[in-house]
């Protein structure tokens, strides 16, 4: 026996009604590579609620250079969100040794504070190879959690300091800033920074070094707007004490209830959707292969249709069609 | 006519004992003071150690196992019952919780009649090291170390006998560290607590010559007795200096290293045990040669320590070994036999300037508290024990018996009907708790609740926490409501684990390339990467053996998820779950096994994961180990299994039958 693969309806209604072993079969399901898995996973990705992933929860995204605290924020802001009522779950991406691919998930061990509660789930990945400090599998995972969770948080690697993949890919992006650190200030500045929803200088316990970069944050973002009109927040917060952890998850919720407000709600997740399959596409066939696809515009506006869904059916179809180009390409030589 | 030889006084000889119950406890002890031991080593329960009373859920299986456990002053009463306190010097390896049970020795000795000014002895109280090897710590670094300082100002001022404190390396050697990390480390730690002291104001400046004169060390002494001699030596002018330079302390009385010692046991081995005795024997000489840099208190393993539990007889043995290195030899008649000599000199400047080097970097990163909190020194730690892992497994680093000479003819030892170690009656754990439920009737309810919120109030306010501790023990207070009230305030802690180190270079080497070969091809026939969850269940805090199988998984292709000790069998099996890995490994040295593994299973059938294998390690005697089969562990591993990259196939071999493929052989 090869695990048997499950019927992915039952698995997509067991999801929804958070079945936490189903879930965790669903996750392992989503990161199967063997194509008979592919396919039920695309069954089964089909078979969840739609109004679940494209509209509700909110989706977020925590990122920052290596250690600026970004696992211990997200566990001081699971128990604002369980102190609230809400249900959390997390994927938490972690580096692979380049050597001999193995990885030690570490995240988990700092997100501790969940201790046994079952409102909370868990689940890491190793960052596999590239992908701007993410994996290929957290966006299928994440729509999967959206199913049955309230809050999706996704902690990327400590990348560094500009490539912010993420925020394509969420909801909201939370960039954790290290104090006298001054390098994320200079590339805001320059505008080679993807821009996130909300900054937050951790470690405020140290005192004056996060007082300086939190206002010299504030200098520089007053000169810089999110290209869609949102005023990007920058606060200041110490994980180890528990303080301003409050106002951050505030601020987190400020920023989704203003993509409801302005109607981009559900504009963006059909965005991040298309991000997830050009990027993927991307990574595996490279700039040649995007060009067989009529290069990134294009894809994107034919993109702008596809169901939330439906992303693994999508993802084959167009990987068949660059495969078909290819072949095409090397009949002609 | 000959004049009698003058001779040194002898050193304090202990013995680190205690188990099941504080009455057990007490006859023990009354026999080993009668056999000639001059002192007492206090070993506590895991529970008692981590503040959890005996009917707590996490102290199952755990209660009066590797130490007596002591829940309140009716314990501590009938642990000290016939021993005068007045004249007793008592040593308590107890940190996290140690100003509380030093609260109860205070109020056990009032009892007696016995005035403070006469009580002699000495608490471990150095927390830092538990983070990073010891494992029992409760409440994050600064709060505790806040404990730590309360207890040496109090004692300074009340108890002015007593050790407050005793820095420890024996637990970082006993963590993989080389004799420059110990001494390092323990020098950072000591000026960690020192500046803490200092900055807390509860000394005058004319008394902090007296705090430094109270600082007492527990050193390790290791195979190697010719450096480890010289280490002691190393310690001694580097505290000199240090104390000197940085505290200004001008008595040189107040600047003497003073040190007690248990020798090392994490290079005793299961294999061949009868070997262990040699070893125990030249590892006492490493601190006693030297007569400047001479041990004031020694303690000895037994000939079984990697077996199990020692009886009193295997104790005995130790004690005789060091009464006849001090009454049969002429050892304590002749001055230092090291003074002068070059070779000796040269390696003392060689570890003083190696330690100095490494103390430096740890004040770059701000201290000994810091660098421990960014994971740092736990990260060397674990970086020299695993090199000293793949010597062994290379056989670069011989161990005889173990991984060289190892054909033995059959040994009488291990061969009686306990299998030559001591068990704890399996009643223990009841009629513990049943002793404290008729505590705990038998008290003033007003009382106990008065005295808990004055302690809580004292914890918030930043005063002394030893008097309210005291009130408490008199009150009636457990040892679980005192720490649960510090808990609700100070928060608690997960050290770093730091397993995070670099690929070690046997990862290139062919066989751990092979074996990544073979666990990346499961991989792909399963669909995906091979996943381990490396769990350590119930109290036990002996961290070595899941780091070393953790950083082994990682370097030959597994995705390793390790949160590190103390966890309940409950979040082992929700981590299962959530991760999604394709087998457990369980990691338990305390003894505690058999129930965690129950525990372990039920949780598992719980979330719908009873069909995971699940493999163990650690002290696990034969019999023991044929009954976890029994229940369903698929392997199960101990000290003697050295050869690592083995354990990694047979893991990877146990995944591939689960999924009915078929074994595969790596040569
Ligand atoms: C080192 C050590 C310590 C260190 C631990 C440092 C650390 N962070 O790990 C220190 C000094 C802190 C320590 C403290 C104590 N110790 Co201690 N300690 C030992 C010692 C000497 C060696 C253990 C070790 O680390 N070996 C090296 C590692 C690599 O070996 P290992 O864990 O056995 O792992 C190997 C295999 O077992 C297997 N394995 C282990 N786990 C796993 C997991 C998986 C998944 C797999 C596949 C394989 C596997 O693979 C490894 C490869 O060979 C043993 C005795 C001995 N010589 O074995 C006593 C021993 C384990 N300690 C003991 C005791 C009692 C204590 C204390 C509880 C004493 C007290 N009352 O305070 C304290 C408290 C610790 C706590 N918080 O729980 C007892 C336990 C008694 C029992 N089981 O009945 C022992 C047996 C000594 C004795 N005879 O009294 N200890
Ligand atoms: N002083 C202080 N230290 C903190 C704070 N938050 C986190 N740290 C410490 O910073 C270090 C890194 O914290 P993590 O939460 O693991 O950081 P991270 O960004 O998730 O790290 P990676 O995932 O490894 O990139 C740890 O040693 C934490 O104890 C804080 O608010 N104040
Ligand atoms: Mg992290």
């Amino acid at each position: 026996m090869i695990t048997a693969l499950p019927d992915p309806a039952a698995l997509a209604a067991a999801v929804s009604g958070r079945d936490r072993l189903a879930l965790a079969q669903a996750l392992n399901l989503l990161d199967d590579r063997r194509s008979a898995a592919r396919q039920c996973a695309a069954a089964f990705l089909d078979a969840l609620p739609a109004e679940k992933l494209d509209g509700a929860g909110h989706l977020i995204g925590i990122t920052g250079p290596p250690g600026a605290g970004k696992s211990s924020l997200t566990a001081a802001l699971i128990q604002v969100w369980r102190r609230r009522g809400l249900k959390v779950a997390i994927l938490a991406v972690d580096p692979s040794s380049p050597i001999t691919g193995g990885a030690l998930l570490g995240d988990r061990l700092r997100m501790h504070a969940s201790g046994a509660d079952r409102e909370v789930f868990i689940r890491s990945l190793a960052c596999r190879g590239e992908f701007g400090g993410l994996s290929a599998e957290v966006w299928p995972m994440s729509l999967t959690m959206l199913a049955a969770f309230d809050i999706v948080l996704v902690e990327t690697v400590g990348v560094g300091q500009k490539e912010i993949d993420v925020s394509k890919m969420t909801d909201t992006t939370c960039f954790v800033a290290q104090p006298a650190s001054g390098d994320s200030i200079q590339f805001l500045k320059a505008g080679i920074m993807e821009i996130p929803h909300v900054i937050v200088v951790n470690k405020e316990d140290i005192g004056l070094a996060a007082r300086k970069t939190l206002s010299e944050l504030r200098i520089t973002l007053r000169r810089q707007m999110d290209p869609e009109g949102w005023q990007v927040p920058a606060l200041s917060a110490s994980a180890a004490l528990g303080s301003g952890i409050e106002a951050l998850a505030d601020a987190l919720q400020a920023h989704r209830d203003w993509l409801t407000a302005h109607g981009q709600f559900s504009a963006r997740r059909q965005r991040c959707q298309a991000e997830w399959l050009v990027k993927h596409l991307r990574e595996e066939f490279g700039r040649y292969g995007m060009n067989l696809l009529g290069g990134d515009e294009a894809l994107f506006a034919a993109l702008a249709e596809v169901p939330r869904r439906s992303p693994i059916v999508e993802y084959e179809t167009l990987r068949a069609r660059v495969l078909q180009g290819f072949q095409q390409q090397v009949r002609k030589l | 006519m000959t004049t009698p030889i003058k001779r040194d006084k002898p050193w304090l000889m202990r013995t680190y004992s205690g188990h099941s119950s504080a009455k057990a406890s007490n006859e023990l002890y009354r026999t080993n003071l009668s056999k000639g031991q001059t002192g007492l080593s206090v070993a506590f329960d895991l529970p008692t150690q981590t503040g959890y009373d005996a009917d707590h859920p996490l102290a199952r299986g755990e209660v009066g196992k590797v130490g007596v456990p002591i829940c309140n002053i009716g314990d501590m009463e009938a642990l000290f019952d016939q021993i005068p306190l007045g004249q007793m010097n008592t040593s308590m390896t107890i940190n996290a919780t140690a100003a509380w049970l030093l609260a109860l020795y205070v109020a056990t000795a009032e009892r007696q009649g016995a005035s403070p000014l006469q009580l002699q002895g000495t608490t471990q109280n150095d927390i830092l090291k538990e983070y990073l090897s010891r494992g029992t710590y409760i409440f994050p670094p600064t709060p505790s170390v806040r404990l730590t300082t309360d207890i040496i100002s109090y004692t300074v001022k009340n108890i002015p006998k007593w050790n407050p404190t005793n820095i420890c390396s024996y637990h970082l050697q006993e963590a993989g560290a080389t004799p420059t990390q110990e001494l390092a480390y323990a020098l950072s730690t000591a000026i960690a607590v020192l500046d803490a002291v200092r900055d807390s104001g509860q000394i005058s400046a004319d008394g902090f010559e007296q705090v430094v004169g109270r600082i007492s060390f527990f050193v390790n002494a290791g195979i190697r007795f010719i450096e480890e001699t010289c280490k002691m030596r190393a310690f001694g002018e580097m505290w000199d200096q240090m104390t000197q330079e940085r505290y200004g302390v001008q008595s040189e009385e107040m600047r003497r290293f003073r040190y007690g010692v248990q020798v090392n046991s994490l290079g005793l081995t299961e294999a061949q045990p009868e070997n262990n005795v040699q070893r125990i024997v030249l590892e006492m000489l490493g601190v006693s040669l030297s007569k400047n840099a001479r041990a004031r208190a020694i303690q000895l393993p037994a000939w079984n320590e990697a077996l199990g539990l020692p009886r009193p007889w295997d104790q005995q043995w130790a004690l005789r070994m060091q009464q006849v290195l001090v009454f049969e030899t002429d050892l304590l008649e002749y001055g230092d036999i090291f003074d002068g000599s070059p070779v000796i000199a040269a390696k003392v400047k060689a570890l003083v300037d190696g330690a100095a080097a490494e103390m430096a970097r740890v004040q770059e990163q701000g201290g000994m508290v810091q660098a421990i909190e960014a994971g740092y020194v736990k990260r060397q730690l674990v970086s020299s024990h695993t090199e000293r892992m793949r010597a062994i497994e290379r056989g670069d680093l011989r161990i005889v018996g173990l991984n060289c000479y190892k054909e033995t003819e059959e040994s009488p030892l291990t061969g009686g009907k306990d299998s030559g170690i001591m068990k704890v009656d399996p009643r223990a754990e009841r009629e513990q708790i049943e002793r404290l439920e008729a505590f705990r009737a038998k008290r003033n309810g007003t009382e106990v609740k008065a005295a808990l919120a004055n302690l809580a109030e004292t914890a918030r306010s930043g005063a002394n926490i030893m008097p309210a501790s005291i009130l408490c023990a008199h009150a009636g207070v457990t040892t679980g409501e005192w720490s649960q009230t510090l808990r609700d305030i100070f928060g608690e802690y997960r050290a770093p684990t730091g397993i995070d180190i670099p690929a070690n270079d046997d990862s290139r080497g062919v066989r751990a390339v092979a074996i990544r070969t073979q666990v990346t091809k499961t991989g792909v026939e399963l669909g995906r990467p091979l996943r381990l969850l490396i769990g350590k269940p119930g109290l036990d805090g002996h961290s070595n053996g899941a780091e070393q199988i953790a950083v082994k998984g990682r370097d030959v292709g597994f995705e390793i998820v390790y949160e590190g000790i103390r966890l309940t069998p409950e979040q082992i099996a929700k981590a299962a779950l959530e991760e999604g890995v394709h087998l457990i490994g369980l990691s338990v040295l305390s003894g505690s096994h058999i129930e965690m593994v129950e525990d372990v299973f039920d949780q598992l059938s719980k979330v719908g994961l009873r069909h995971m294998p699940v493999v163990i390690g650690g002290i696990i005697p034969e019999n023991d180990a044929r009954m976890l089969k029994d229940k369903g562990i698929a392997a199960v591993y101990t000290p003697k299994d050295i050869d690592m990259n083995g354990i990694m196939v047979d893991i990877l071999n146990l995944i591939r039958q689960a999924h009915d493929l078929e074994p595969v052989a790596v040569a």
